[in-house]
């Protein structure tokens, strides 16, 4: 049986060197220095690891709340911190890097919700709903919103939740009080709360004016657009604890890492980490210059949430394996980026959901409009 | 060393989506008039010294070289936009790409003035097919291993030995090859090699024989060499240290799109046997292929934008080379499950199918070529900092 003490104690080195480099991958971004240095202090995740209980939990919100960071996607005058959407977006990598547990990701979505819509953004945790393409929710004449909505991340825990629903012809955005709603509660695989949200006759505290151009479809591609950036960030993550480890651990009195084997099951790992940097570095940037939820919109939200979905799978594996016994104890932080990759990728839509939309799309355009559908920028 | 991987988010300049619409236009115009079927041309040989005219009078090859040797001083991103639209419909770029891509550029670095004056326009123009002297019989993915050897004598060099799996060797005009000048040394087993400029057509002493593929497709030769005269000008930098000079240009060699798109043609006929209306098995797949595709394509575009920024991704270049040959590679296996429910005699099926068995046939040789995936690997262990 491997000691876990020992273990961890061997492992805090590599941890520290791991933190020195995710300062140095910040190319002088001011918000990913200032977020990265708060998950340094109050979200380390071998500290959180080793945690009896949840009291980190309060403290790690304060900061993220004084740093405005929960609100990053709220303009000034809605009462946020008016960053840009790319900048949101190298948040939630960062976040993803430390496997931050706490919902940063679907306060931000809220945020994001409410402000294009012309709401008010108030403090503290919320998350939103539907979560899922082909569902959705009404609102009726009478004021009350009727409908549930699946796999509601962090529903537990926020205080409100910024919905999209129908009202007749149009499409409307309303803050509810989660209290109010009724929750069959749901576990995701990193034991975060995957919930069923049932709104059926609940009245909202605010109900926006209808919006236009905004609708179920536009909060499912975002919140795709946010996995998928988490997800970049959890695997660079894993990459990063994968080498360091396999550059200490001695087997056959070698580091590891001195296998051609185990060489190339990292660099494979390098590639899958790879492609999900630049697949949601290319998403940010696009979502950041569009007016919309267009075709080419579309095509970087399906292809980011299926490659990067992919490689969450493919990624989590190797890392595991490099890992040995030790990546599969409870101690270890490996699962706390693994199992959240395993469950970031079936949020807002799986692999398999997105590529029968986008091959669908692809197969009513023709084979000769496949070419100029990629080659567009 | 660093393993953060970055690829910035490049978006083509304005001037290189307009120079894409010229170049679409152009390949229109060749299709229809029958230069070439993107639908057969990959099973054709490729070569075709008039379309390689035509492309040198738009001025499409050396694209980025200086003006005075007969290019257009243009970015790579635009180059990059001229190779992705000729791939994607397979057009017949032997003559020209391997000058284009790699051999122009090394001539520009190390020729002497009056060879550069003399060869390089003529590669912008089409007119000039070059094969690169690499892989020997006792020497493949250990290149520092070549033992051909360059003797010095008067006014110039003596070349003996092979070079195999050159591509295009019977019909190139030059060669670029790696050739023993010295002993390797006990500290550095990569000294020794020179790098020189050959003239395949006119050196007495070289002869070129066939080595057909198992698809009895014709690229690759053998080339003999007995006592080939290579004058001292053709030396191309510094003698003994080659190896000093691979590094640099791999990058763009390892990242350019013709590193995934190979056998692109079987996804675009893929999706036109099965059609507009796909079962949810065939959407997910094409889906998939496609999200895979634009990936790498993002990744590839973000390299060469880099590059164009004067930063050096040489870890994302070999990984774009690693996952793109994979990914044309498993391509074909790919079509062949999703169309296996296709009716047999529906539009295109029959043209399909050929190219599926020609694109299984070559599979295999898109992981070789170019760096193996396992020397591919070993580099990027190595960026990991892993060794």
């Amino acid at each position: 049986m491997v000691n876990a003490d020992a273990c961890i104690a061997r492992q805090s080195p590599a941890i520290d060197r791991i933190r020195e480099r995710k300062i140095n991958m910040s190319d002088d971004n001011i918000i990913i220095d200032a977020t990265t240095r708060i998950f340094q202090d109050l979200c380390d995740p071998q500290t959180i690891t080793n945690a009896p209980d949840d009291s980190w939990k309060a403290p790690l919100w304060e900061a993220l709340e004084e740093s405005g960071l929960t609100q990053a996607w709220t303009p000034d005058d809605l009462g946020g911190a008016g960053a840009t959407i790319v900048d949101g977006f190298d948040v939630l990598r960062v976040s993803g890097a430390f496997a931050v547990p706490v919902p940063l990701a679907e306060t931000l979505l809220a945020g994001w919700l409410l402000s294009k819509a012309g709401l008010i953004v108030p403090q503290g945790a919320m998350t939103i709903a539907p979560a899922r393409a082909g569902e959705h929710l009404t609102l009726g004449d009478d004021g009350t919103l009727a409908g549930e909505a699946r796999a509601i991340p962090f529903a537990n825990e926020a205080e409100k939740i910024a919905v999209i629903a129908r009202r007749g012809e149009s499409s409307v955005v309303a803050l509810v009080d989660r209290a109010s709603c009724g929750i069959a509660e749901g576990n995701s695989l990193a034991g975060e709360a995957r919930s069923t949200v049932r709104f059926d006759g609940i009245v909202p505290e605010e109900v926006s004016d209808p919006v236009e151009g905004l609708d179920e479809e536009s909060l499912v591609q975002m919140g795709a657009a946010v996995r998928a950036a988490q997800m970049a960030g959890a695997l660079q993550a894993i990459l990063d604890i994968s080498v360091e480890y396999s550059k200490e651990r001695v087997a056959f009195e070698r580091p590891i890492g001195k296998f051609q084997a185990v060489q190339h099951n990292l660099a494979r790992l390098g590639g899958e980490a790879a492609a999900a940097i630049a697949a949601s570095g290319s998403l940010a940037d696009t979502i950041g210059r569009a007016d919309g939820f267009d075709d080419q919109v579309f095509l970087e939200v399906a292809s980011a949430k299926i490659r990067i979905g992919e490689a969450a799978g493919e990624g989590a594996a190797i890392a595991h394996q490099a890992h040995g016994a030790i990546g599969f104890t409870a101690e270890h932080i490996l699962h706390r980026f693994t199992t959240r990759l395993w469950s970031w990728r079936d949020d807002f839509g799986s692999e398999s959901v997105w590529a029968v939309r986008l091959g669908e799309m692809v197969a009513s355009r023709g084979a000769d409009e496949l070419w100029p559908l990629v080659a567009t920028q | 060393m660093s393993s953060a991987i970055q690829f910035d988010p490049i978006r083509l300049p304005p001037e290189a989506e307009a120079l894409r619409v010229e170049v679409r236009a152009f390949l229109r115009e060749e299709i229809d008039a029958g230069t070439f079927d993107p639908v057969t041309a990959p099973y054709r040989e490729g070569f075709n010294p008039e379309f390689s005219r035509r492309v040198g009078d738009k001025g499409w090859i050396g694209l980025t070289w200086p003006k005075k040797y007969g290019g257009q001083e243009r970015s790579f991103l635009e180059r990059y936009v001229v190779t992705e639209e000729f791939r994607a419909v397979t057009a017949p770029t032997r003559v020209h790409f391997t000058a284009d891509r790699q051999s122009g550029p090394v001539l520009i670095k190390y020729a002497p003035e009056h060879i550069k004056m003399d060869i390089l326009p003529r590669i912008t123009r089409g007119e000039c097919c070059f094969c690169i002297g690499m892989s020997e019989p006792g020497s493949g993915s250990d290149l520092f291993a070549a033992s051909t050897r360059a003797t010095k004598s008067d006014g110039g060099w003596l070349i003996n030995g092979a070079k195999v799996w050159t591509s295009s060797a019977h019909v190139a005009d030059y060669m670029i090859g790696l050739f023993r000048t010295s002993a390797s040394t006990e500290e550095n087993r990569r000294h020794g090699l020179t790098s020189f400029l050959v003239d395949m057509k006119n050196t007495p002493g070289i002869t070129v024989n066939p080595i057909n593929h198992m698809t009895g497709f014709h690229e690759f030769n053998e080339v003999v060499f007995e006592d080939a005269f290579v004058p001292d000008d053709n030396v191309l930098g510094e003698i003994d240290s080659a190896w000093k000079q691979a590094t640099s240009e791999l990058a763009y060699e390892r990242s350019g799109p013709e590193r995934f798109l190979e056998t692109i043609y079987i996804l675009t006929e893929l999706v036109r046997t099965i059609g507009d209306k796909p079962d949810k098995r065939e959407a997910e797949g094409i889906g998939r292929l496609v999200a895979q595709l634009h990936t790498l394509r993002r990744m590839s575009v973000s390299v060469n934008g880099m590059l164009q920024a004067g930063k050096e991704p040489t870890l994302e270049g070999s990984i774009v080379k690693d996952m793109g040959t994979q990914w044309e590679q498993k391509l074909p296996q790919r079509a062949r499950e999703l169309s296996a429910f296709v009716d047999e005699n529906i539009g295109n099926r029959a043209n399909f199918d050929e190219l599926l068995r020609f694109a299984t046939m070559i599979a295999p040789k898109l992981t070789i070529q170019g760096g193996t995936t396992e020397v591919l690997r070993g580099i990027i262990a190595r960026g990991l900092g892993l060794r």
